[in-house]
């Protein structure tokens, strides 16, 4: 068993695997791993997602070297991270800017499993792991950005936390419970930097778990259905690491091009305003990353509505793989579901430009809508259609569908229609 | 390609939406020719010192840099001792009290940062009718549409039009949320004398002191725009490299 062939050659590798069979595990699961030799483009964004992760937690960890946790001096430390510190304007752009390109990474990743239906028996488990990491990504980005303590910062802190106070009875106890005080201020600050800095390694072990869940039974396919053999498979090294890289540098690019030309295009500009408790800005919006659910949550006149269906829009992804009542995974296959998911699409998309408009006139029954369709596509339409949709056949197998759809390119391949057998 | 683009365009749109989105109506200030725009930008020197001369004689009656310091004036091409010499023009209180535990004033160093015209922010109002001249050293990031919103500020000023009801102690900014700015027009023709033979006009002095106040709020564009370029060389090529990679390895896969 300790025999590998990565580690055949050395006779301390063997020694060392015989005890503690790390390698071996490295040979099963990054090496010779069976992954579907289909898989498209769009399963790059689960391993680009964990190279962010790494990247923001070591730019975070030199980052922190360097901030002072301090109302008063926050800003003008952050400032001097800028300004003073060698790269340190470097480091802040590519946090700052590496928490947008992770949730974009992120949700691109989350609509992929939801056109293949990467969800289904037997990933259920892989798939709440997955919405339990993007809730604490929400987390550790709300508290993050709150950090500089600028004019938004701290808008978005008294807002957010001022959410809890819809609870009845208890609320107000709780916001003065979570401020550590009674009004967001130093205390407050203080313990959103220690969160800050924990909730990512929890991440870590989160996305941890989800990788075993996912080794378990290996990735999903644009086909949707299981590899019944070797024929189907190829193994992760060399053809999924070079695919993986090459989507890295591509993905590279465009982070890169944030961060060194665009920084603060993705950000507010009221943030490089010190926060000031005595003037509130014109309007207090989160990061593009955060509108659809602030729209939701702004669209129900009532607070404490406002708040369940926002926070329900997310917790409601725990319930996807039991709402979808269609045995088919990959929406390929399935001829009304696969418009129907581009509706959600849109409806998000819409979602985010309400937040980032004042609610007034026409966001305001545009959010209303969407709001309503968001809640309708999953609660309402998830289940019908997988009742009443008549799916198209699946092909015999993964390497039957191949070699139908002939040779070509890689993604002419991967991404190429399936003709019906 | 078509199913890629698609969530790239909603990529795109949700991250543009909030662009859209403006508090008051003011017209969007129109887009001016800056030396340090592009993926190559700089910072025109020349220009950038005749802007720190207009904040020096005109600005800083009324609003701090609070993060410069005289050392960073260095960037803008002065050397080592045209810096002191601005520095010692300056009087500020020592860090630390005399050995008679005296807090005592002495002439600005290097290291020193560039002190404000008001000692305190109370101070500030006090001698502005109530209004708080903001901070210029972040002035420029600080404000959506950036450089060319501050110059339109400045060049901005007008006549208020028939019925419009204008404060008292106000004044009529085309370009100013709401219309109403407390601060005076700052800048009027040959107010400062350029050293270099420049007409100083409004516009001139508008656009060099913009470009002073875009280094102070980032004063590390120049070596971003440079590692930002010989990165994306480095991932051009690499992608290359990747791509070919993956075609050669994947030949016989399909």
């Amino acid at each position: 068993m300790a025999q590998t062939s990565l580690g055949a050659t050395s006779r301390i590798i063997r020694w060392i695997d015989h005890r503690l069979p790390f390698v071996a595990m490295l040979q099963r699961e990054l090496y010779d791993y069976p992954t579907p030799r289909n898989l498209s483009y769009w399963w790059n964004f689960g391993s680009l997602s964990g190279i962010m992760l790494v990247v923001m937690i070591v730019t975070g960890i030199f980052l922190a070297m360097q901030y002072t946790p301090h109302a008063d001096l926050a800003f003008d430390s952050v400032e001097r991270i800028m300004r003073d510190v060698d790269w340190g304007w470097m480091l802040r752009y590519a946090h700052m800017n590496g928490a947008s390109m992770f949730f974009a990474l992120v949700y691109i990743h989350l609509f992929r499993g939801l056109y293949y239906g990467s969800y289904k028996q037997p990933r259920e488990l892989l798939w709440i792991l997955g919405v339990i990491i993007l809730i604490l990504m929400i987390m550790t980005a709300f508290m993050g950005y709150v950090l500089p303590w600028g004019q938004m910062s701290y808008w978005a802190a008294t807002v957010i936390t001022n959410l809890f106070s819809a609870i009845p009875l208890i609320g107000q106890s709780i916001v003065t419970f979570l401020w550590g005080g009674f009004t967001v201020g130093n205390p407050t600050l203080n313990r959103f930097y220690a969160l800050h800095y924990l909730l990512p390694f929890v991440i870590l072990a989160v996305v941890l778990l989800h990788l075993i869940a996912l080794h378990r039974f290996g990735s999903n396919n644009p086909l949707g259905i299981d590899k019944r053999g070797p024929q189907d498979t190829l193994p992760f090294h060399p053809y999924f690491t070079i695919k993986d890289l090459f989507g890295l540098a591509v993905f590279l690019l465009i982070y890169s091009f944030f961060v060194f030309y665009a920084p603060n295009f993705l950000g507010s500009s009221d943030n490089y305003i010190p926060a000031n408790p005595m003037q509130t800005p014109n309007h207090i919006v989160p990061e593009w990353y955060l509108l659809p659910y602030y729209a939701i949550l702004r669209s129900v006149p009532n607070k404490l509505l406002g708040v369940i269906l926002a926070f329900g829009s997310i917790f409601l992804m725990f319930l996807v793989p039991w709402l979808d009542t269609s045995p088919v995974r990959s929406a390929r296959f399935r001829p009304v579901y696969k418009w129907v998911f581009w509706l959600l699409v849109i409806d998000v998309i819409a979602l985010g430009w309400v937040g980032a408009n004042p609610p007034e006139g026409l966001v305001v029954t545009v959010g209303q809508i969407a709001t309503l369709y968001y809640f309708v596509h999953f609660l309402i339409l998830f289940p019908v259609i997988g009742k009443l949709e008549r799916p198209r056949p699946l092909p015999a197998s993964i390497a039957a569908a191949v070699l139908q759809s002939g040779g070509g390119t890689g993604l002419g391949a991967a991404g190429a229609p399936v003709a019906k057998p | 390609m078509k199913k890629l683009l698609l969530p790239a365009l909603a990529l795109i749109a949700s991250v543009l939406a909030p662009l859209s989105t403006h508090a008051e109506a003011a017209p969007s200030p129109p887009h001016q020719e800056w030396s340090f725009n592009g993926i190559f930008g700089t910072y025109d020197r020349a220009a950038a010192q005749r802007g720190f001369q207009v904040y020096k004689e005109v600005c800083s009656a009324c609003h701090p840099v609070k993060h410069l310091y005289f050392r960073d004036l260095a960037e803008l091409g002065y050397n080592e001792d045209e810096v002191k010499a601005i520095a010692s023009t300056y009087q500020v209180t020592n860090e630390e009290p005399n050995d008679q535990g005296q807090m005592f004033q002495r002439s600005a160093r290097p290291s020193d940062p560039i002190p404000g015209p008001f000692p305190n922010d109370q101070a500030a109002r006090a001698a502005n009718n109530g209004a708080l001249p903001p901070d210029l050293s972040m002035i420029v990031k600080a404000r959506d549409g950036g450089p060319d919103y501050v110059y339109s500020i400045l060049t901005g000023y007008k006549d208020p039009p028939a019925g419009f009801n204008l404060l008292p102690g106000m004044n009529y900014n085309e370009y100013f949320p709401g219309h109403q700015i407390a601060m005076p027009p700052p800048l009027s023709d040959n107010a400062v004398t350029f050293a270099d033979g420049t007409s100083a006009t409004v516009p001139q002095m508008a656009h060099d002191v913009v470009t002073f106040l875009t280094w102070a709020a980032e004063p590390n564009l120049e070596p971003r725009h440079r590692t930002g370029f010989k990165v994306m060389m480095f991932l051009i090529v690499m992608a290359g490299i990747f791509y070919a990679a993956k075609r050669k390895i994947w030949a016989a896969a399909h």
